[in-house]
């Protein structure tokens, strides 16, 4: 059981909630998820990234969007209560050091909250960073607070202009990549489709490229493989050797077919939930 | 294959055979012919078509009757060769002997001296190719499938002795503490040791459940998660403390559980690892699961219970699964009972070579999976959405025996040919896991990345033991167990010395 301490709603349906759990606070790295479950037999064990940690109080930071039954069902959750199983940390950290020119962190959406680690441990290593965030639209952008405190400069985009420059993130990525003083690295974490393109848009310049990935997974332990993709020739598991890969070698394409595996089965599920929703709601009023 | 008999039918044939026979007080009259005469005793079963459509154990276990009666086989032979095909050396006449008299609690007695959790083995071991394999009787008849049923006759005595309290002497606390990575066969096998001699263990798990395999692997028609359950709070009234969530080689490393948390030794029993896959084109396609995955949704996360648990299973209607194990006839069965209207068995070889239990072979055919043997799968084709919808395939012939003495399959030129499938899973077996010895660079491994251990079980690094697959690669529940038996000696002499 891991007691909720601090819950904070983002955005219309962005959540963060500060857990207890003392032992991955103590171990956890840029980079690294946890997989958690709510219901003992029947509940579904999803990965999340961990957006920040504070390992003498014991508790680290999720930040979600509620769009799966899991995702949903979390949201309700409140201050004081709890979720009954959180494993962690997961994955390979994020490999961290001293760059001679400025690494580009971009995050779309809540991408920016695995993204504030890292921006985190590169600033620690003495690094220059440059965060670049993207969203929809206005209310959809998190952490920026957090994000200026670290960053040495903060370029936001929004596609609709409500905020910053209206354009994709791809866009300033472009011109750092022209810049006389090429990135030393970019870590792109958002949307798939987004990772794909930011992949894309770096590689004539040969800005190496890490990308987080977000895979389906079930014991996040390497045991189900449910998390593969293909980079380069080869088969990796996203729990295990990742999340963190080359972004010029990911196979998007099938890795964005995969994780559209269980489409009709979420629709469906998503539909239960908000009916249980709303019978939750009528019955409270 | 046989017509279907009910359990009572069978039961009254055993009746009628034992009192034909004035069993269990003519037993001493009997000669070892008459003994070998006994017709074997068949497992009552759910007839095959009513239980391909439930979730509910196939096999539903001996009556009285029939135990007495399948232990009245037994030639009580001087030199016992079975006990020298059991991975843990049962005293397997002693318990056979007691139970052909109707002394059920001694049998079970006799058991547990040797076997921690006789109701997994007596369901899972691959006894025609352990104490069946070697028992006079089978030599006899030349068929092991035709000697004692051993592993029938040990799981009516747990399933008989579960109910009861089984009394544990514990020795007085010697204040060590010890960490058990790992809650399948070979880490509670070595925890009831342990606990036993009086030390202080405790198991950490990375699942929410207790079992290992047992629970994400094995399904429920083989081996009800109960059984499994009954053994976990066993350990757990002796004093056994479970930490779940808790992945050692993340949230805490070996190193660390001795020198910070005060452990004075440590077994490591993970398990298997990564699943693995045939390296062939189309393996990451939508519909390609290993079959740890497909059978971790539908057992451990109750993926069968649709209307209640969250966790997705893909759709089948056509299912192709690829190997010849336990785990494959597993996974196949399952597809079946998750409503595929077709599931093939696709293996390179023929059934004599197929490593699977010879039961749930059958147990498959009866149901009706589809066998296609000599038959290799060279590619998995897809759609424009990525999602499977055909696997070419080649034939194949046994051709000179190799090394190991068996046929070599050999394909067959020109022989492909496409079935049309929307599911493939791979069952294929496991290389190991590497979230430990990644993280414990002190460890020897092989190049396999199997831990080395000593005789005692001791790895290089003083006071670590390991054991189960990820010393022995993909092998058993009895070898796992065997391990943590060999475990818990080395540790409780490590500690004592």
């Amino acid at each position: 059981m891991n007691k909720i301490v601090r819950k904070k709603q983002l955005s219309s349906d962005v959540f963060l909630m500060e857990i207890d759990a003392p032992h991955i606070a103590k171990s956890r790295k840029a980079g690294q998820f946890v997989i958690l479950m709510l219901d003992d037999d029947y509940g579904e064990r999803i990965p999340l990234t961990i957006a920040d940690g504070d390992a003498e109080k014991g508790t680290i930071t999720i930040i979600f969007q509620a769009v799966g039954g899991t995702t949903l069902q979390l949201s309700t959750l409140e201050e004081g209560g709890s979720i009954s199983h959180v494993l962690g940390p997961l994955g390979t950290p994020t490999h961290i050091k001293k760059q001679d020119a400025p690494v580009i962190c971009v995050g779309g959406g809540i991408g920016v909250a695995p993204l504030h680690p890292i921006i985190q441990a590169n600033k620690e290593a003495g690094n220059k960073v440059i965060t670049i965030m993207g969203a929809r639209t206005e209310d959809l952008l998190i952490m920026e607070e957090e994000v200026r405190a670290l960053s040495d400069e903060v370029i936001i985009c929004t596609d609709d202009g409500s905020r910053g420059r209206k354009a994709l993130v791809t866009e300033p990525l472009k011109e750092f990549c022209e810049a006389e003083e090429k990135p030393a690295e970019v870590v792109a974490i958002g949307p798939p489709i987004m990772m794909k393109f930011c992949a894309a848009t770096t590689e004539p310049y040969k800005v190496p490229t890490v990308v987080s990935l977000n895979t389906i997974m079930v014991d996040g332990t390497g045991m189900c493989g449910g998390c593969r993709v293909t980079v380069g020739d080869e088969t990796k598991f996203v729990c295990v050797d990742g999340p963190e890969f080359d972004g010029h070698l990911v196979d998007w394409n099938s890795m964005m077919s995969r994780m559209s595996s269980y489409k009709e089965h979420e629709a469906d599920h998503r539909c239960r939930m908000s009916e249980k929703a709303k019978e939750l709601s009528t019955q409270g009023a | 294959m046989t017509a279907y008999k009910t359990p009572q039918t069978l039961d009254l044939e055993a009746l009628a055979i034992k009192e034909n026979l004035n069993l269990p007080e003519g037993l001493a009259n009997l000669k070892a012919k008459e003994r070998a005469a006994i017709p074997q005793q068949e497992m009552p079963s759910q007839e095959a078509m009513a239980r391909a459509c439930n979730m509910e154990e196939v096999a539903l276990g001996y009556t009285d009757n029939q135990v007495i009666v399948e232990a009245s086989r037994c030639l009580e032979c001087k030199n016992a060769p079975c006990v020298k095909g059991c991975p843990v050396s049962i005293d397997i006449p002693g318990f056979v002997g007691a139970a052909a008299k109707g002394n059920f609690d001694e049998a079970l007695e006799i058991i547990k001296d040797s076997s921690m959790l006789p109701a997994i083995c007596g369901r899972v071991c691959p006894q025609e190719k352990q104490c069946m394999e070697t028992c006079t009787l089978g030599k006899m008849k030349k068929d092991p499938m035709q000697s004692v049923a051993i592993g029938r006759i040990e799981r009516y005595l747990a399933d008989r002795g579960s109910s009861k309290e089984s009394k544990v002497d514990k020795a007085l606390p010697t204040g060590k503490k010890v960490a058990i990575v790992g809650s399948g066969p070979s880490g509670l096998t070595t925890a009831a040791d342990l606990a036993r001699l009086g030390h202080d263990v405790t198991i950490f798990e990375a699942f929410h459940k207790a079992g290992g395999v047992t629970v994400y692997g094995i399904p429920e028609f083989r081996l009800p998660k109960s059984i499994v359950q009954q053994e976990v709070d066993n350990l757990e009234a002796m004093g056994v403390k479970f930490v779940y969530d808790y992945l050692i080689g993340r949230t805490r490393t070996i190193e660390q559980l001795m020198n910070e948390d005060g452990f004075d030794s440590v077994y490591v029993a993970n398990g298997a690892g990564l699943p693995k896959f045939m390296n062939i084109e189309g393996e990451n396609l939508v519909g390609v699961f290993s079959a740890n995955e497909f059978l971790t949704r539908a057992n451990l996360m109750k993926a069968y219970d649709r209307g209640n648990a969250a966790t997705p299973i893909y759709q089948s209607k056509k299912v192709a699964v690829f190997g010849g194990g336990n785990v494959a006839m597993d996974a196949a069965r399952t597809a079946l009972r998750m409503g595929a209207e077709e599931v093939h068995i696709v293996y390179r070889r023929t059934e004599a070579e197929m490593p699977a239990r010879v039961e749930e072979v059958h147990h498959a055919q009866e149901e009706g999976i589809i066998f296609d043997l000599l038959t290799n799968p060279t590619k998995i084709i897809g759609d424009e959405n990525g999602r499977v919808t055909a696997i070419e395939c080649l034939k194949y012939q046994l051709g000179e025996p190799d090394e190991s003495g068996r046929r070599r399959p050999e394909a067959i030129e020109g022989s492909e040919f496409t079935m049309e499938i929307d599911t493939c899973i791979t069952a294929l077996g496991n290389s190991s896991n590497p979230l430990v010895t990644g993280t414990t660079p002190e460890l020897n491994i092989t190049k396999w990345g199997n831990i080395i251990v000593n005789e005692d079980g001791m790895t290089s690094m003083p006071g670590v033991f390991a054991g189960g697959d990820i010393v022995q690669g993909a092998a058993t529940v009895i070898l796992a167990m065997g391990d943590g038996r060999t475990a818990a000696k080395g540790i409780h002499d490590y500690l004592t010395k």
